[in-house]
């Protein structure tokens, strides 16, 4: 079963400690290593992105930032057993936040890949 | 908002964690059995304290901190009793004070490449090496292996069981293999992985034609094994085999669960991100020419092909001739039939398949009847299909050869 987990949060006033970093190369590495990440990657603040939205037959094309209070940070793509494998990989992920971030605050949901 | 359920959390936990914790205590207590029966133990222990304490912040350190604390205590006791024996003997001081702890913390993937090596060792019938695989390295219940495999819960649990003491008779180490092994142990691993893979992607038996559990679950073990052994072509090949031949999963189907054969699939709906991955593996096995390495290649013919006509089959003949030159098997012919088949003509390929011995093997009726009908010769080609629709023991099969045998006319 694949679940793609979505990391939403505010954006940061500051930069994210190297030690969480470095902390989340590790857990992306051992969870490649146990053969169940398939993809992953960190996104760029929505001011480096657009919009393009459909609404009453138009479409219009809107530069970034976008007006939501939180951001898209990352995304990752697991292959696990069932949605418990995967809400542990997202727990594991925001514990090094608490453990190396404190003060930051912020979602990983978890959504099923449909058909997987 | 609920909190985490400790039980929950636990079983979870447990299944991503437990081969290596039991591949850590293995090395200490130097017995497959025992060390999976002091893991258990340790998932008692948090059975019990887990519910009042609630769940650790790293649960699996502390189920891994848990097994070892049991493991020394276990070998203090032996060594102690050791120790008296010989004190009642000669006398003679036990010199075994190796520091315990901090040996077990190193090396956990070296545990686990360890374990793979043990559970798939030769000793073992094959039965025996994949159910303990999947036990072991896998972390699937004996009642999960049974369904998996549709036998009784029972002769899974025997089958584990044979081989847990067969490890234990012959005095198997858990251990790398060494040099002049190593190209034959590897084979036995691959081998195990490949048969679990197999049984997902093309079901012996039951009502389903594909169980992705298995294939999942045999990918996921040869993504683990590529990266603990990353300088071994075949690894590689062989987990570029499996993601290729995973991709096609989503195609092999139809909506009522019956089969789809290769040159029928909507190659729309492979999984593009499987392949990717697949031609990435075959890219790190670096060209060598092993079996899973040409077996992945002429995967990889398919994958590129955008439809079923543009495949170059060709390339693909060539590859099954020397897949057929260093690993001949009645299989490889059948495939290389095929392959000959679409590229120099049905005569040629029904000249291999006519050589072929392999009795029981419904597939084998199944090609000729396919060449026979590319011929026109449509009589032999039913009663070919009709041949394999009796021989074989999956449903979904079964009713794929006879709309085959009824499609070419009474």
């Amino acid at each position: 079963m694949r679940y793609l987990i979505m990391l939403k949060a505010k954006q940061p006033a500051t930069p994210p400690p190297p030690e969480l970093m470095e902390a989340i190369m590790n857990l992306g590495a051992e969870a490649s290593a146990a053969g169940v990440l398939l993809d992953t990657a960190g996104l760029l603040p929505s001011s480096e992105g657009t919009r393009v939205r459909l609404s009453g037959g138009r479409l219009t094309v809107t530069d970034g930032p976008f007006a939501e209070a939180k951001e898209t940070i990352s995304y990752a793509l697991y292959e696990v057993r069932d949605k418990d494998e995967a809400v542990e990989w997202a727990s594991r992920f925001l514990g090094l936040h608490r453990d190396l971030w404190p003060a930051w605050e912020g979602d990983a949901e978890v959504l099923k890949v449909m058909g997987s | 908002m609920t909190a985490a359920d400790p039980r929950r959390v636990l079983s979870t936990v447990w299944r991503m964690e437990s081969a290596r914790i039991i591949a850590g205590l293995a090395r200490l207590v130097r017995d497959v059995g025992l060390a999976e029966e002091l893991a258990q133990d340790a998932l008692v222990i948090a059975l019990e304290q887990w519910p009042v304490t609630g769940v650790p912040d790293q649960p699996g350190a502390w189920l891994m901190a848990t097994a070892k604390h049991r493991a020394i205590d276990l070998l203090r006791r032996q060594s102690r009793y050791r120790e008296k024996l010989e004190e009642v003997g000669r006398a003679q001081p036990q010199v075994v004070d190796v520091d315990l702890a901090a040996e077990a913390d190193d090396y956990v993937g070296d545990d686990v490449l360890r374990l793979i090596f043990t559970t798939c060792h030769p000793v073992l019938s094959t039965e025996s090496r994949v159910a303990l695989t999947l036990r072991l390295l896998g972390g699937l219940t004996t009642d999960e292996i049974a369904r998996a495999y549709l036998v009784p819960e029972a002769t899974v649990g025997q089958r584990i069981t044979r081989a847990k003491r067969t490890l234990a008779e012959r005095n198997v180490p858990i251990e790398l293999p060494p040099p002049a092994a190593a190209a034959e142990r590897l084979a036995s691993v691959l081998e195990v992985l490949y048969l679990i893979f197999n049984e997902g992607y093309s079901a012996t038996a039951g009502e389903d034609w594909v169980r992705p559990a298995l294939c999942t679950e045999a990918l996921r073990l040869g993504r683990l094994l590529a990266t603990l052994a990353p300088r071994e072509p075949e690894v590689h090949g062989l987990v570029a085999l499996m993601e290729l031949q995973a991709s096609r999963i989503p195609a092999r189907t139809a909506p009522d669960g019956s089969p789809i054969l290769l040159q029928d699939q909507d190659r729309r709906r492979w999984d593009r991100l499987l392949i990717r991955r697949g031609l990435a593996a075959l890219d790190r096995a670096d060209g060598t020419l092993g079996p899973y390495v040409l077996q992945a290649s002429i995967a990889a013919c398919h994958a590129r092909a955008v439809t079923a006509e543009a495949t170059d089959w060709t390339r693909i003949a060539a590859l099954y001739d020397v897949l057929a030159q260093i690993s001949p098997s009645p299989v490889v012919e059948l495939n290389r039939a095929v392959a000959v088949g679409n590229a120099h003509g049905a005569i040629r390929g029904l000249a291999i398949v006519d050589a072929i011995d392999l009795p029981d093997y419904p597939f084998v009726p199944a090609v000729r009847g396919e060449l026979l009908s590319r011929l026109g010769r449509n009589a032999e080609a039913r009663a070919e299909f009709e041949h394999a629709a009796a021989m074989t023991r999956n449903a979904r099969q079964r009713s794929l050869f006879e709309g085959r045998a009824a499609a070419l006319g009474g």
